[in-house]
């Protein structure tokens, strides 16, 4: 049956259609809906792990106990995931196992734009690239039977617009996988160094073996056209250059590590100029290069952000698209805002208030460093913010360290926060760390985590408590508020900023997105007793707005949450219904 | 209706104002009509009410799944800024369809920016194909202000030449059963606005 798939969702039946019975996942944009996906299959058993270092390693064990395992992540969640991928490079598998990487050309939603391939090669793993949603299933069932035939886990790298466009797929049957016999093999699976150096010989013999093999494995195809112009590509990258170039020969990189000598030089031998079109980093450039064959590569195209059809006729064939009419009016940018409602708005307005210089992390809370917040001053990788705050108190001394926070959201905490905060009490640190508890991991759109108190198919379980959990690693000044309880807010982050004790404050208000918690509906200003102070203004709710001579609430926008009534002195602002509360 | 080589449709708006279903929507009706189609959309931090934009392609043959500067044969635009935002991806031609509601962005939230005044009547100065509604009213009227998508869906559909028996069995597909009353009705309200087309139902000529 033809189906209209986004390229994650087709990721996911390919898993499905391979017969996978362990998937894992830490969420990341572009990659969240894999197995968010997956987890609506019953036959596969599917979990948002806290990170994905422990992802990894759960897929890998299940591999290891003989079933097919998936793991997914954005680009940036290979970095923590690194570790345990570079020795299963060494102890390969024993079912199957393929990991899912999502790079974010552009960085749509990242705070980087790293390319993936180079993991490939890093660690020796072989890597498929995906061209749209037919193929993201097909070379995931492809992926499954190198990772056995080869024994090594094999990573696909998807990028933003194949896991985020929709395109046809045919769905198949699932693959009834029987779970490979496990046996005990201290020299595959216990990487001491002595088996350990005996594994590292048998992963060069895999990449010969597999160096060969792409050579000739079918993913990897020429496609005549007229031999004027050959182009060698991969991945979206394809996409934009066959509606570029047109008719003219490609040769398209199904496995893009490790790479085909053979079938390169015998491309290039036969086409005339030979382009080399890819996003991102020189990778497939460097190494066609590196055994002498010439080609056009980033001389010509950016190194920065997405590639397109557009960018590449441009540099090519000098020709520029666009319409010629043009109104010329300046327009505003729309930078993307905390919603109408979010719980973070109040920790930003005090954390504003009290001009405190504020360690960020990854989540929506980050748009807390726009104007008219502007409350925080770094944002690196997940957790940074914990111990970022703590090298800033290190560093400066305690008379600083008074005017620092550290804020980060319950899922990011217990991604990677809590060594930071494991740090900061056995190392006799002072920071406050301000937890945005909204009960949810908001900004991939909402999935559960260890501290939500449900898995992945809504089932109830274990909850992390956060306050026995700071406690517990030694932190005795635990306190929690209500980020709307602005008075009692500014209180306690007085008086833990200023006391001489590390300290953990939990501002716990679940996400305005969130069905369950609704607000009583739109407000609206008294215009006869509106002050114009614009004290609502400095909220940075997009529901309010400075008419000029006015201030307005968008009642289309507004959710009623209240927040605006509580910093207007004038008491202007009431229920748009005209009931009071 | 011949199948047509190249169609391509930008949908432009506020996130949060339901784009992503209208992509879906539009996708799976090019879908049942056996053309090639890819939607591609945006997911992630842009989500949270930032400018957003999803690609609709489809024809004989779709590569890139990006819209690109002068490709557009239609834009869908969910609010008047954004219309503005995006116009330079209009083909020459090709149509905009305008829901009148304003949304201000922070930069003229608090003061730094100002709101263009004029849009849609400076926007028809210049195009030829332009409609216009107050889609936010329309869906008030038909039950539910989230029903905008809808609304908006119904005109693109009066002025593309794909039966409308298509477009609401789709509808019935990818709306959720408990809000398909408001939506259809929605999507009726928004079918039945007069259109002052230019010449035949667009695209003429390609299809």
């Amino acid at each position: 049956m033809k189906t209209l798939m986004l390229g994650n969702e087709a990721v996911a039946r390919g898993a499905y259609e391979a017969g996978v019975t362990v998937a894992t996942a830490y969420p990341g944009t572009p990659s969240t809906e894999i197995t968010e996906n997956i987890a609506k299959y019953d036959e596969i058993y599917c979990e948002w792990s806290p990170n994905e270092k422990v992802a990894l390693e759960v897929a890998l064990g299940a591999s290891i106990a003989g079933a097919r395992s998936i793991c997914s992540m954005k680009h940036v969640g290979l970095n923590v995931a690194a570790d345990p991928l570079f020795t299963a490079s060494y102890t390969g598998i024993n079912g199957g196992l393929v990991v899912v990487v999502g790079d974010d050309s552009g960085m749509h939603s990242s705070q980087n734009e790293q390319d993936s391939r180079f993991y490939a090669r890093a660690s020796n793993v072989p890597m498929l690239e995906p061209s749209d949603s037919k193929e993201c299933k097909e070379f995931i069932i492809k992926a499954f039977e190198i990772s056995e035939k080869y024994d090594s886990p094999v990573l696909v790298r998807l990028s933003t617009r194949i896991s985020h466009s929709r395109s046809i797929v045919d769905k198949g049957e699932r693959r009834d996988y029987k779970l490979k016999k496990y046996k005990k093999d201290l020299n595959k699976y216990v990487m001491l160094p002595a088996m350990a150096r005996k594994r590292h010989v048998e992963v060069e013999k895999r990449m010969v073996q597999l160096r060969e093999y792409s050579n000739s494995i079918k993913i990897n195809k020429v496609e005549w056209g007229s031999k004027d112009i050959g182009v060698v590509t991969s991945g979206i990258a394809y996409q934009y250059a066959r509606e570029a170039f047109g008719d003219v020969s490609y040769l398209k990189l199904g496995m893009v590590y490790p790479l085909p000598e053979k079938l390169i030089r015998d491309f290039a031998k036969k086409v005339g100029k030979l382009y080399i079109v890819e996003e991102l980093e020189p990778f497939l450039e460097d190494y066609i290069r590196s055994f002498g064959v010439h080609a056009i590569g980033k001389e010509l195209f950016p190194v920065l952000g997405e590639l397109s059809a557009s960018i590449i006729m441009e540099k090519v064939f000098n020709i520029k698209t666009g319409t010629n009419k043009s109104i010329n009016v300046e327009v505003p940018v729309r930078p993307p805002v905390m919603c109408p409602g979010c719980p973070h708005r109040g920790v930003f307005y005090i954390l504003k208030k009290l001009k405190l210089t504020v360690s960020g992390d990854i989540g929506c809370y980050t748009l807390g460093a726009l104007p008219p917040n502007e409350s925080i001053d770094t944002c690196i990788c997940m957790g940074a913010s914990v111990s970022v705050v703590h090298g800033m108190g290190k560093a400066r001394g305690r008379k600083f360290g008074k005017k620092t926070v550290g804020i980060v959201g319950d899922s990011t905490f217990i991604h990677s926060g809590i060594t930071g905060l494991i740090d900061i009490a056995y190392n006799k640190g002072n920071a406050t760390i301000i937890i945005l508890d909204n009960s949810i991991t908001a900004m991939t759109g909402h999935q559960h985590n260890p501290a939500t108190g449900y898995t992945i198919k809504n089932e109830p379980t274990r909850q992390v408590d956060l306050v026995k959990l700071a406690n517990a690693v030694g932190i005795d000044r635990v306190r929690i508020v209500d980020p709307f309880d602005l008075k009692e807010l500014e209180k306690v982050v007085k008086e833990e900023t200023f006391a001489d004790a590390p300290s953990v404050i939990i501002a716990r208000r679940p996400c305005a997105m969130l069905k369950h918690d609704s607000f009583a509906g739109p407000m609206r200003i008294n215009l006869d007793k509106c002050k114009k102070n614009k004290l609502c203004l400095s909220l940075g709710c997009p529901a309010i707005t400075d008419m000029g001579g006015y201030l307005e609430i968008n009642e289309a926008i507004c959710v009623g949450c209240g927040l605006c009534t509580k910093v207007c002195y004038a008491d202007a602002i009431e229920k748009a219904d005209g009931t009071n509360e | 209706m011949e199948l047509m080589n190249k169609f391509n449709i930008l949908i432009v708006g506020v996130g949060g104002q339901g784009i992503l279903l209208a992509s879906r929507v539009i996708g799976n009706v090019a879908l049942r009509k056996n053309y090639d189609v890819k939607v591609s959309e945006v997911h992630g931090m842009s989500q949270r009410g930032g400018s957003v934009v999803a690609y609709v392609k489809m024809g004989q043959k779709v590569c890139s799944p990006l819209v690109e500067k002068g490709e557009a044969d239609v834009i869908l635009a969910f609010e008047q800024l954004e219309a503005l935002r995006w116009l330079e991806y209009l083909k020459n031609g090709g149509k905009i369809i305008i829901n009148e509601q304003k949304i201000n962005p922070m930069p003229v939230i608090i003061g730094k920016a100002k709101y263009p005044d004029r849009i849609i009547n400076r926007i028809k100065k210049t195009y030829s194909n332009v409609v216009s509604a107050n889609a936010l009213q329309i869906a008030r009227e038909s039950g539910s202000i989230k029903a905008v998508n809808l609304v908006l869906l119904g005109i693109l559909a009066k002025s593309i030449s794909i039966e409308k028996e298509l477009w609401l069995d789709t509808i019935k597909e990818t709306v959720p059963q408990k809000f398909l009353e408001v939506n259809i009705k929605a999507f009726e309200a928004g079918y039945s606005i007069r259109q002052n087309e230019f010449g035949n139902k667009f695209p003429a000529g390609q299809m």
